[in-house]
């Protein structure tokens, strides 16, 4: 690789002070040091040695948390659609894998190439390294539309994302909300009529056969109320069974259909002490919660939905996991976490069940608990104050 | 009544290259240096001295204008051969040759049986006049102690935990009667107590064990369980407007010799340590020794960093320079001013982190592992990103993330808030070591504590 390395030194001059192309030394820079990790040493004072670790790595550490998402996703995209044309085959085949490759990739593509232009184009404005944050928002957002999205849709949600949810606060790390729930918010309100739900199912230009509704469970589980149905189990039915919830086999957006698989990205994001346990459990135990006190009111159907349903349906599982412990837009102190943890489950399944307006309700939830956060960690810190100042008057 | 404290918060930071416990055969190095810029929060130092002056041991060579009292003494008898400046003359370095018998400045010498009717108006002045006084270290602020203050108790750590620290209990083996005497002292100055801190679960050295005239407390843990202040956030903590003192075990045992001998006696062993020493052990030295002698064919390589003091706390000197006023501990690391191909992907099992990420599998390798480390920062400065961690390397309820921001935002009330009187660089540099997106810790702590000072 040393060849590598004295091509791009080559170049350096260019890119430095006074070279031709100085104005787009972050750009250089952020593809030197995705090559070659950089050379500097530790100053001549303060600590000598550094840990091994640097966000970039980190970072890495969520996107490989999310590959078994992404590839369920994948082969989820081709079973959704061979079911609903009538045409069903073995779920890991070949077949559901090529057909959802050709409609996941390019989604993929375009978040990664019109989130990582922006980023460039800020670095280069704003005289900044390019934020590694963009390695997993360019992931996440892929995984939280529906197939059927149109692509200029994904650019637009994710350039309104890097730009609103990030950059105008300053970059990675200085953001208030999530970024990837930014962009996923504004689909949601900008183009209601391709994200509210009905239909998911990317059918390739095919025909549904009949029975086939393509609607998500959500969204059965609103119509449920709305017609003055008794029973949402019934009438989610043998399709959308807790089973078949759990694993995945059902539409909704790439990424969010299989609980197994967001917990098998928690299992890595757990071990490696990447993303917070903290966090997640709480959010899980704040929608059971909230799940249990529905039911102990009762006062319609989805109310009466048992409560550890509303663990496998739609994002909650995927967005506790991946959403919730973004550590830049959570609380930030331990006890903190707890609470905003809990309180992200608790709301989810409050704006499931009470708020017929919105069949989803964890994207809201995090972009609200997102905007406490900093209130949550104020209480939490002034309390330690508080303690300090109660040890020195004794 | 002594105190025990079990600490399960922190990270040890295992390198390879400790100095064996045994003393080198060699004749100490000729020169000899006292550098301004160890004590913190010198303002104005001026010289006693001239370039061709003769000094005896003891003899006052730099005082501080904002401390008058209090004289910085050379470590050896000799001649003042060089006043190193740097920019707008700054006093850098005073190199002292030393004469090859050690002649010592006298001060009065005290039996046993004087100390207890030694006031410490008596006390004080011999420690100031003597040298010694640069030992006492105040907290808040980490600075040399003011003399007009009277501490609410005084710590000592017998035992250090920072990577390839000098055991205090083998530099000091033969100083028990000076560290006893030295204790007897410190307690004139304080209507508290004076605090030894042990490591739990090592017998207490016999260097110590004499002290009868303070609490001995015993603390365990990992690093920084041996960082004093440390053990003085679960002893007796500094509170705003409270003013603690602390003294290393050297200095404590310096303080006894100055009354037992009547000489300010720099002697001391000092460790040569790290991945990078053919044979690491201790050198029988003075305070201020230059390095060249120690490392002289005893390196394994070229491409090093020298480090007066830890690596986690100390400063780079090169290879004419000398070690700090308070350091026992050269270390030598590989220097690590090199790039790796993809180094922010490769799996890394040899590198310690205390992280879990992608590829850091060095917490496979259990704590035994001694690793060699360079250098490098293993990455770039970023925002503050990643949470929680810091507090899992600071055993104490300070919230450390809050307080440097508070820091960089030059916010007084919080920094006073959340704790700033109680720390110093070294209880944050495990923060600084561990921090993913590589911030300058130590530093912006010591702005912030130069702010909360000085305003």
């Amino acid at each position: 690789m040393k060849f590598l390395h004295k091509i791009l030194d080559k170049q350096r001059p260019m890119f430095e002070k006074g070279g031709k192309l100085e104005k787009l030394y972050y750009l250089f820079e952020a593809g030197e040091t995705f090559l070659f990790s950089p050379a500097t040493a530790a100053k001549n004072k303060g600590v000598q040695i550094r840990d091994a670790i640097d966000l970039k790595r980190m970072m890495m550490t969520v996107v490989i948390a999310m590959i078994p998402c992404l590839i369920w996703g994948t082969f989820n995209v081709g079973h959704q659609h061979y079911l609903a044309t009538g045409d069903a085959k073995a779920f890991f085949s070949i077949e559901n894998l090529l057909f959802g490759v050709r409609w996941v990739l390019p989604i993929v593509l375009v978040s990664y190439a019109a989130g990582g232009l922006i980023e460039g184009v800020f670095a280069v404005i704003r005289k900044h390294p390019i934020n590694e944050g963009f390695l997993v928002t360019g992931m996440l957002i892929p995984l939280i539309v529906p197939p059927t999205i149109p692509l200029w849709q994904v650019a637009l949600a994710t350039v309104f994302g890097v730009v609103v949810g990030k950059e105008i606060f300053g970059g990675t790390g200085m953001n208030v909300l999530n970024v990837a729930m930014t962009a996923r918010a504004f689909l949601y309100f900008a183009y209601p009529s391709q994200i509210s739900g009905e239909v998911w199912t990317q059918l390739g230009g095919e025909t549904m056969v009949e029975g086939y509704s393509g609607a998500t469970a959500l969204a059965i589980a609103q119509g449920t109320v709305t017609t003055g149905g008794t029973d949402v189990v019934a009438s989610l039915g043998s399709f959308f069974s807790f089973e078949n919830m759990l694993m995945g086999y059902i539409p909704g957006s790439i990424g969010e259909t299989s609980a197994i698989m967001a917990l098998a990205g928690a299992l890595i994001l757990v071990a490696t002490g990447v993303g917070s346990w903290k966090i997640m459990v709480s959010v899980f135990a704040g929608a059971l919660g909230m799940g249990l006190l529905f039911n102990a009111a009762g006062a319609n159907a989805f109310m009466e939905l048992p409560a550890h349903y509303h663990l496998v349906i739609g994002g909650l599982a995927f967005g506790a996991v991946f959403m919730a412990t973004d550590p830049v837009s959570a609380a930030q102190t331990e006890t903190g976490k707890w609470i905003y943890g809990f309180l992200i489950g608790m709301i989810t399944v409050l704006i499931r069940v009470v708020n017929p307006a919105y069949p989803e309700g964890i994207m809201l939830a995090v972009l609200f608990m997102n905007v406490f956060a900093p209130l949550i960690d104020f209480y939490v810190v002034q309390a330690n104050k508080k303690r300090r100042l109660a040890r020195a008057a004794v | 009544m002594s105190e025990i404290i079990k600490l399960k918060k922190g990270f040890d930071i295992n390198l390879a290259g400790k100095a064996e416990k045994k003393i080198a055969d060699s004749s100490p190095s000729e020169t000899y240096a006292i550098k301004p810029t160890d004590f913190v929060g010198m303002k104005r130092p001026k010289l006693l001295v001239t370039e061709g002056d003769n000094v005896k041991a003891g003899t006052p060579v730099l005082y501080d204008k904002m401390q008058e009292n209090v004289m910085y003494c050379s470590p050896v008898s000799g001649e003042v051969v060089e006043v190193k400046r740097g920019a707008k003359r700054k006093i850098l370095e005073i190199r002292i040759l030393a004469d090859r018998e050690i002649e010592y400045e006298s001060f009065k010498v005290y039996t046993i049986s004087d100390l207890p009717n030694l006031s410490r108006e008596e006390a004080q002045a011999q420690m100031l006049k003597g040298g010694v006084w640069p030992n006492i270290i105040q907290r808040p602020y980490g600075v040399v102690a003011n003399e007009n203050d009277s501490p609410k108790a005084i710590f000592v750590s017998t035992f250090d935990t920072h990577p390839l620290a000098a055991d205090p209990s083998f530099t000091l083996k033969e100083d028990a009667q000076a560290f006893k005497t030295g204790i007897s002292i410190l307690n004139k100055f304080t209507e508290g107590t004076v605090h030894v801190n042990h490591h739990l679960g090592a017998e207490v050295s016999a260097v110590f064990v004499g002290a009868d005239e303070a609490q001995h407390n015993k603390v365990s843990g990992p690093h920084p369980a041996g960082n004093v202040g440390v053990q003085i956030h679960h002893i007796d903590p500094v509170n705003k407007g409270d003013i603690v003192w602390t003294v290393s075990p050297y200095g404590v045992a310096q303080i006894g010799k100055l009354f037992m001998k009547g000489q300010y006696d720099a002697s001391r062993l000092v460790a040569l340590a790290g991945s990078e020493v053919s044979n690491p052990q201790y050198y029988k030295t003075y305070t201020g020794t230059a390095i060249n002698r120690m490392v002289e064919g005893n390196l394994k390589q070229s491409h090093v960093r020298f480090i007066s003091g830890n690596p986690l706390t100390g400063e780079r000197i090169y290879e004419k320079g000398y070690l700090g006023f308070y350091d026992h501990l050269l270390s030598v690391l590989p220097e690590g001013d090199h790039s790796l191909f993809l180094g922010w992907l490769k799996p890394k099992k040899n590198t310690l982190s205390f992280h879990r990420a992608w590829g850091l599998f060095s917490f496979l390798n259990g704590k035994n592992k001694e690793y060699v480390l360079d250098t490098n920062t293993n990455g770039e400065p970023r925002a503050f990103v990643q949470t929680g961690s810091f507090e899992q390397v600071v055993p104490m309820d300070i919230y450390p993330t809050y307080l440097i921001k508070a820091i960089m935002a030059e916010d007084f009330d919080n920094m006073e808030a959340l704790g700033i009187y109680e720390v110093v660089e070294e209880d944050l540099a495990l923060c600084e070591y561990i921090d993913v997106s590589k911030h300058e810790l130590q530093e912006i702590l010591r702005e912030g504590l130069e702010l909360m000072q000085n305003g």
